[in-house]
């Protein structure tokens, strides 16, 4: 029993079948790619496990609780935190009141009317916040605008965001999308030195295959909204099925 | 001290000082004077800058932090000033009950509002409460007249029940309205020379309560639900995706807006007790909107100063007319002076909106952040002289954020 489970979801838009009968368990500990060309429905299935779509059918659990039709607040509380295939971030505030809000969201709730107490005597956050800045090396930028940032460090300070609530699980929405390869190789050396550190639950969605191969410790495979193949990376590889998925027929 | 930093402890005191000392800095020209026209501190207009610097004030903690733009804020004024007059027609002349219930009951209309009115964000929400104010307004008219007075206006009678004071003072006349015996209209003059200068109770109960407004909005500022309310401004999208749900935050901000403005309300009323419905006018709403961007949105004391700059421009401008302005170009030859008049004509005694709007215009285009941006341009400029050839100091770039508000 995976700590998030996705059993026989279905999503359609109209006439289109974006999701049809997936089933997914990503085990406590562990990193879950999940991969497939363009429209292969990683994004609506993302979707459907933060709260931003609700399936047709089918369950998806975390901790052996419905997440379905919860808000994606809701279900951040649980413990699931996101990460945007652009990062985003409170642009208009400091990298430091940007890593301090998801520490007040962690210990307030959804809510709390705190309105005259001072931020300056919230030593306890502020160092959790400074220490995560620390770890992902970003302290020094700590009284820039958000804004200001480049695009690598935006991604450094969102996952400083996610990271900073010690959630149980990370999910990732194609973190490496329309970065130069530099960078690319930058944000998987992120990835892998959070892995090490942490020993956090992942699932990352995700086109290039070749991010994946290094940090997964399973994949799937999603082609037209079904899971093709779940398997270990590298026998994802010579996978003729996925081959396929990826090149088109033809060329097979 | 008290729960700020220096610098804001700094801005706080000289908030204070402003106020304490403004029946004297707000009259620096002599009696005598031709320039006496333009000074600005007589109680009455000295009250009105200080009332609506506490709408603006309010009116900043939505606008300013969570870039809610309301159209409708003119509503919970009207409502708070209808309050306040109806707690001294029933209960007592003294003004500290009728400003408690101006504050609550603006507080609870604006939570009705506010619930309905955030369900849309942007120019929706704009229009939605530019319609509920509009439909208070039209209400205060027509079917609420028993409660408003209709188009006269509600005011004060001899026959009120006043439970806990008197009907008519023992001349027969209304009561005054009075804070623990002390009549707000009192006021002494005290005479420098060619200098006079009127110390009033009112105004100086309306600056006491506009410091403590001010103090507030400063710790609300500077506290965790105030960073959340600039990060409803930000981004809400990553708000919900890191467990926050902005729209309580979003009502509460407009809800504590909603009762500055009821304060704001009861103290005109506390001031002078008639409440009319043309005070829930759009236009009014409209007001304390330029106020607030003319001063500086989001800065602390931004909005006490837009309030400042209009209410003076208002009660000025509006005063100078032709023969004024004809009295001060007389030395100038006939023909010059004529042209002058007439250049100038437009823009004064009625037409002072003219000017505002002008002024409004200039600023929004080269100060986007209102006099606060101007003031502290100015002060950089004055810096970098006196610092010449000093190599800039790293962390002052623009790169690196400073505290709202400053």
């Amino acid at each position: 029993m995976g700590i998030l489970e996705v059993s026989g979801v279905n999503k359609r838009f109209g006439g289109l079948q974006a999701l049809g009968d997936v089933n997914l368990s990503v085990a406590e500990g562990s990193c879950h790619a999940i991969i497939g060309p363009n429209g292969a429905g990683k994004s609506t299935l993302l979707n459907c496990l933060v709260g931003k779509l609700i399936p047709d059918s089918g369950t998806v659990t975390f901790d052996g609780q419905s997440v379905l039709g919860k808000k994606p607040f809701e279900i951040n509380q649980m413990g699931i935190s996101r990460v945007f295939q652009t990062p985003e971030i409170f642009g208009d505030l400091t990298v430091l009141e940007n890593t301090l809000i998801p520490c007040f969201a962690k210990r307030d709730g959804v809510f709390r009317m705190h309105a005259i107490e001072s931020i300056a005597h919230e030593a306890d956050l502020l160092a959790q916040a400074e220490g995560m800045l620390e770890e992902l090396g970003m302290i020094d930028k700590r009284n820039m605008h958000a804004a200001s940032l480049s695009r690598g460090d935006k991604r450094r300070l969102e996952m400083a965001m996610s990271l900073v609530q010690n959630p149980r699980l990370l999910l990732l929405d194609e973190p490496t999308a329309g970065m130069a390869r530099a960078d690319t190789n930058n944000t998987i050396d992120l990835l892998k030195q959070i892995k090490e550190m942490r020993n956090i639950t992942m699932a990352i969605i995700e086109h290039d295959m070749h991010v994946v191969f290094s940090l997964s410790d399973r994949i799937t495979v999603l082609a037209q909204g079904t899971p093709l193949v779940e398997d270990l990376p590298e026998n994802i590889k010579g996978n003729p099925k996925v081959r396929e998925a990826y090149l088109g027929e033809a060329q097979v | 001290m008290l729960g700020l930093n220096k610098a804001d402890l700094r801005l706080f005191l000289i908030v204070i000082a402003m106020l304490v000392f403004a029946p004297i800095l707000l009259n620096p020209f002599p009696d005598t004077s031709g320039m006496a026209q333009f000074n600005a501190g007589y109680p009455d207009l000295m009250q009105k800058l200080v009332i609506f610097g506490i709408f603006a004030i309010g009116f900043n903690i939505l606008f300013g932090l969570t870039g809610y733009l309301s159209f409708g804020h003119a509503a919970f004024l009207g409502i708070g000033s209808y309050t306040g007059v109806w707690m001294m027609k029933l209960l007592t002349m003294n003004v500290i009950p009728a400003l408690i219930a101006s504050v609550v009951v603006a507080g609870a209309v604006s939570l009705l509002i506010g619930y309905v009115s955030l369900r849309r964000s942007g120019i929706y929400f704009s229009i939605l409460t530019l319609a509920f104010a509009q439909m208070f307004y039209s209400l205060a008219y027509s079917v609420l007249t028993p409660i408003t007075g209709g188009e006269s206006g509600l005011s004060l009678s001899t026959d009120d029940p006043r439970i806990f004071g008197v009907q008519a003072t023992d001349g027969g006349n209304i009561p005054v309205p009075t804070v623990f015996g002390l009549d707000m209209s009192h006021a002494v003059t005290l005479d420098f020379g060619a200098w006079s200068f009127t110390i009033s109770t009112g105004y100086y109960f309306a600056a006491i309560i506009m410091a403590l407004a001010f103090y507030l909005a400063v710790r609300i500022f500077r506290s965790p639900f105030g960073l959340m309310l600039r990060a409803v401004k930000s981004n809400q999208n990553r708000m919900n995706y890191t467990g926050l749900n902005p729209r309580p935050y979003t009502l509460a901000a407009f809800v504590i807006s909603g009762m500055y403005a009821g304060l704001a309300g009861g103290l005109m009323v506390a001031m002078d007790p008639l409440a009319g419905a043309e005070r829930m006018l759009w236009t009014a709403s409209g007001e304390v909107v330029l106020m607030t961007i003319l001063g500086g949105a989001g800065t602390l004391i931004g909005p006490i100063l837009g309030a400042g700059l209009i209410k003076y421009l208002e009660s000025i401008v509006s005063t100078i007319n032709d023969s004024v302005v004809h009295g001060w170009f007389a030395p100038l030859p006939d023909w010059l002076e004529n042209t002058l008049v007439t250049v100038l004509h437009p823009f004064i005694g009625k037409g002072w909106h003219l000017t505002l709007g002008l002024v409004f215009v200039l600023v929004v285009c080269f100060l986007p952040g209102g006099i606060v941006e101007g003031g502290k341009k100015l002060g950089n400029l004055f810096r970098r002289k006196r610092s010449n050839g000093d190599a800039p100091t790293p962390g002052t770039g623009s790169t690196t954020a400073e505290q709202p508000g400053e």
